[in-house]
C-alpha cells in the first residue's frame, strides 16, 4: 500500500476476499485432495506405492527425461537470447515466433509430429529401422518430445530481460579487450543469472509434468516408457487410486518445491534492481 | 561467477553424457525378452500368466525369459504397433485392430487368425449389465434398458473395443426381439438416447459408473463387471446377464515380423500356446475371462452363466464387415447419432 486508493475499504475488502475464495476453491482445495487420497490409507500404502518398481522406473525415467532436456534448453535459451538481442541479423523476428511455436501447439500434435517424422511409417522410419535405431516408443522419443515442449520456456524469460539491459555494458567490455567468453562469463551471466535461473525452473516444472506429447510417443511399456505423469494415469485406470494419488503427490509436492524456488528467485530479482515483466 | 559457470558445464556435460546411455538396453545376459502390446483390463491377467510362463519356459529350454507389458485402448495400441511399437506378440480386445496391424503395416499374414484354436482366442468374454445393489431400476433384459428415466452407461463405439461390442450385442437383442435389422436400428438408436456420457474406453466409462455414481446400468464387458462387483465396490454392485449376448474374443497373435526381428519367434508362439493349458486356463478363469478350454468352464460354473450368445463371425459377417457398417465413418453408428 504505498499510496492510497480511491476505492472504498468495503469494496477492497470484497475484492480480495473473491480472490481469496477464487484461489481456495480452484487450487488449495484440489492441493489438499491429492495429499489427502494419498495419505487416505496411512504412510504404509503410501510408500509402498510409490516404491513400487513401476513407480521408481517412472521417478528415474521422469529425472532422466529433464536431466537431459532441461540443460540442453538451458544452452539453448541463452544462446539464442543472445543471439537474438545482441545482434541484428535477418529473419530475427521468425526466429523469435518460432520459439514460441511449443507454446501455441496442442502437446498433442507435438506428439504426432514425431511419430509423423520418426514413426515406423514416418519420413525417417524406413532409415531408423534399417539401422535398428529406435526414437519413437523409447527414451529418445520421449526425450525429444520433452524437449520440444520446453523450448520456449529459457528464451522467453531471457529475451524480455536482455532487451531491456541493451548491449552497452557488453560493447564498453569488449572494447576494453574482454574476449567473448570473459564478457559472457563476468558481464551478461551476473545480469540475467535470477532471469535464467527462473526459466529453468520453470522448464523443469513442464519437463517433469508434460503428458500429452509424451503420451503419444511413449508406447506405455511398463517399468521402460512410462513417465511419472503417465504412471499415474495407468494406476487411476487400474482403480489403485491411493497408488495414482501417491505418485501424484509426489508430482504435486514437486510444483510446490518450484513454486517455493521461483518465489524466492522472483524476491531476490527484484532486490536486484532489475525491472521484472 | 564460479557457481554458475560450474552449473553450465555441469548442464553441458549432462546434455553429451546421457543421450548416450539411455539408449539400447536389450540382450542383457544372453535373456530373451517378449514385448507383450495389450488392451486395458488384462493387466491382471498378465501379470499371473507371465511368471507361470516363465517357470515352464525355463524348466522346458532352461532359458529365461522376461517381459515388457504395454496396456491401452485396443484401438490405440494397435495404431502404436502401426507406427513401430515393436511388439512380439498383440493380445488386442478384437480382432479387427490385429486385422488392421495386417493391412496397414504387414507385420503378420492376413490369415493370422488361423494359427492358433478358437479363432486365436484363448479367453472370451461376453457384454453383461452391471447394476447397482438390489437393482432399484428392475433391469431384467436390454427391453429395461430403454424404459423411461433409465440412464445407461456405455463408452464410444468409435475409439472403444468393448463399446463396439457393447453396440452388436443390443444389435443383436434388437433383431431378435423385431425380427429385422431395421427394428435392431430402431431399438438402438433409442438406447442410445439412454446415454448420458460416451466415455472413450471401457475403463473410462466403467469409472464413470463405480466411482462417480452416475447411470443405472452399465453395460460392461463380463470381466470388467466381475472386477467391479468382486473387488472395487463388493457389495454395491450386481450383475444381471441379459436373454441374449455376444461373445467377445480377444485374440492373440505373434507379430511376426517383430518378432523376426528380434529373433523371438519360438518363444512368443510358445508363450501364446501356453495360454491354451489347463493351468493358464484356471488363471484365465480366476481373472473374470471365460476359458477355451471346456473341462475349465466346467469348474468355473457358478461365475459365467450360461448366456446364449451370437457370434462376430455367424451373425455380423467378421469384424472387417462389421466395422465397415458399423462403425466406419458414414456406418450405422454414425446415422444413430447424429439423426435423433
Amino acid at each position: 500500500m504505498r499510496r492510497s486508493t480511491t476505492e472504498s475499504r468495503a469494496l477492497q475488502v470484497m475484492l480480495i476476499g473473491i480472490a481469496l475464495v477464487f484461489l481456495a476453491f480452484f487450487l488449495l482445495l484440489p492441493l489438499i485432495a491429492v495429499f489427502g487420497e494419498a495419505l487416505k490409507a496411512g504412510i504404509g500404502p503410501f510408500l509402498d506405492a510409490v516404491s513400487a518398481p513401476d513407480a521408481l522406473s517412472a521417478i528415474k525415467l521422469t529425472l532422466l527425461i529433464a536431466a537431459i532436456s532441461v540443460p540442453l534448453n538451458l544452452v539453448f535459451g541463452v544462446v539464442a537470447s543472445w543471439a537474438i538481442t545482441k545482434f541484428q541479423f535477418p529473419g530475427k523476428s521468425i526466429l523469435i515466433s518460432l520459439i514460441d511455436l511449443p507454446f501455441s501447439v496442442s502437446p498433442v500434435v507435438s506428439g504426432l509430429m514425431f511419430v509423423l517424422l520418426f514413426g515406423a511409417n514416418g519420413w525417417f522410419g524406413p532409415w531408423l529401422a534399417e539401422h535398428d535405431l529406435k526414437i519413437i516408443f523409447a527414451v529418445p522419443g520421449i526425450v525429444l518430445a520433452t524437449v520440444f515442449i520446453t523450448f520456449p520456456f529459457v528464451a522467453r524469460e531471457l529475451i524480455p530481460l536482455m532487451m531491456e539491459q541493451g548491449k552497452d555494458e557488453e560493447e564498453a567490455a569488449i572494447s576494453l579487450g574482454a574476449s567473448g567468453w570473459q564478457t559472457f562469463r563476468h558481464v551478461t551471466l551476473p545480469n540475467i543469472r535470477w532471469g535464467l535461473l527462473y526459466g529453468v525452473l520453470l522448464c523443469n516444472a513442464r519437463a517433469m509434468g508434460e503428458f500429452g506429447a509424451v503420451s503419444v510417443v511413449s508406447g506405455h511399456i511398463r517399468g521402460e516408457t512410462n513417465t511419472m505423469p503417465l504412471h499415474v494415469e495407468i494406476l487411476y485406470n487400474e482403480y489403485d487410486f491411493v497408488g495414482a494419488f501417491a505418485v501424484a503427490s509426489l508430482l504435486a509436492g514437486l510444483a510446490l518445491v518450484t513454486l517455493v524456488a521461483k518465489t524466492v528467485l522472483e524476491w531476490r530479482f527484484n532486490l536486484h534492481g532489475s525491472a521484472s515483466h | 561467477m564460479h557457481k554458475s559457470r560450474a552449473v553450465l558445464a555441469l548442464a553441458l556435460g549432462l546434455a553429451i553424457a546421457l543421450p548416450g546411455c539411455s539408449g539400447g538396453g536389450e540382450g542383457k545376459s544372453g535373456a530373451v525378452q517378449i514385448t507383450n502390446v495389450s488392451y486395458d483390463p488384462t493387466r491382471e491377467l498378465y501379470e499371473a500368466i507371465n511368471p507361470a510362463f516363465a517357470a515352464y519356459w525355463k524348466k522346458k529350454t532352461g532359458k529365461d525369459v522376461t517381459f515388457r507389458m504395454s496396456h491401452g485402448g485396443s484401438g490405440k495400441q494397435s495404431r502404436a504397433i502401426i507406427d513401430g511399437l515393436d511388439a512380439d506378440v498383440a493380445t488386442l480386445a478384437l480382432a479387427y485392430d490385429i486385422d488392421a496391424i495386417a493391412d496397414k503395416a504387414k507385420l503378420l499374414p492376413a490369415d493370422w487368425q488361423t494359427a492358433l484354436p478358437d479363432n486365436s482366442s484363448p479367453y472370451t468374454s461376453t457384454i453383461v449389465f452391471l447394476v447397482r445393489k438390489g437393482n432399484p431400476k428392475g433391469i431384467r433384459d436390454w427391453a429395461d434398458l430403454v424404459k423411461p428415466g433409465v440412464e445407461v452407461i456405455t463408452p464410444n463405439p468409435k475409439t472403444s473395443g468393448g463399446a463396439r461390442w457393447n453396440f452388436l450385442a443390443a444389435w443383436a437383442y434388437g433383431r431378435k426381439a423385431g425380427g429385422s435389422d431395421q427394428a435392431a436400428e430402431t431399438y438402438v438408436r433409442n438406447l442410445f438416447t439412454h446415454v448420458p456420457v460416451l466415455d472413450s474406453g471401457a475403463r473410462g466409462a466403467t469409472t464413470t459408473f463405480v466411482e462417480r455414481g452416475i447411470g443405472d446400468v452399465l453395460i460392461a464387458w463380463e470381466n470388467e463387471a466381475l472386477l467391479a462387483e468382486k473387488k472395487l465396490g463388493a457389495g454395491k454392485f450386481q450383475i444381471v446377464a441379459p436373454s441374449i449376448s455376444i461373445l467377445a474374443e480377444p485374440p492373440v497373435a505373434v507379430v511376426a515380423k517383430n518378432a523376426a526381428k528380434h529373433h523371438t519367434e519360438e518363444v512368443s508362439k510358445a508363450y501364446l500356446e501356453y495360454l491354451y493349458t489347463p493351468e493358464a486356463q484356471v488363471a484365465i478363469a480366476r481373472n473374470f475371462y471365460r476359458p477355451s478350454d471346456p473341462k475349465i468352464s466346467a469348474q468355473f460354473k457358478s461365475t459365467f452363466p450360461d448366456i446364449p450368445m451370437v457370434t462376430i463371425d455367424k451373425d455380423f459377417g467378421g469384424w472387417r464387415a462389421a466395422q465397415k457398417t458399423f462403425f466406419d465413418d458414414g456406418g450405422v453408428f454414425d446415422r444413430i447419432s447424429t439423426k435423433k
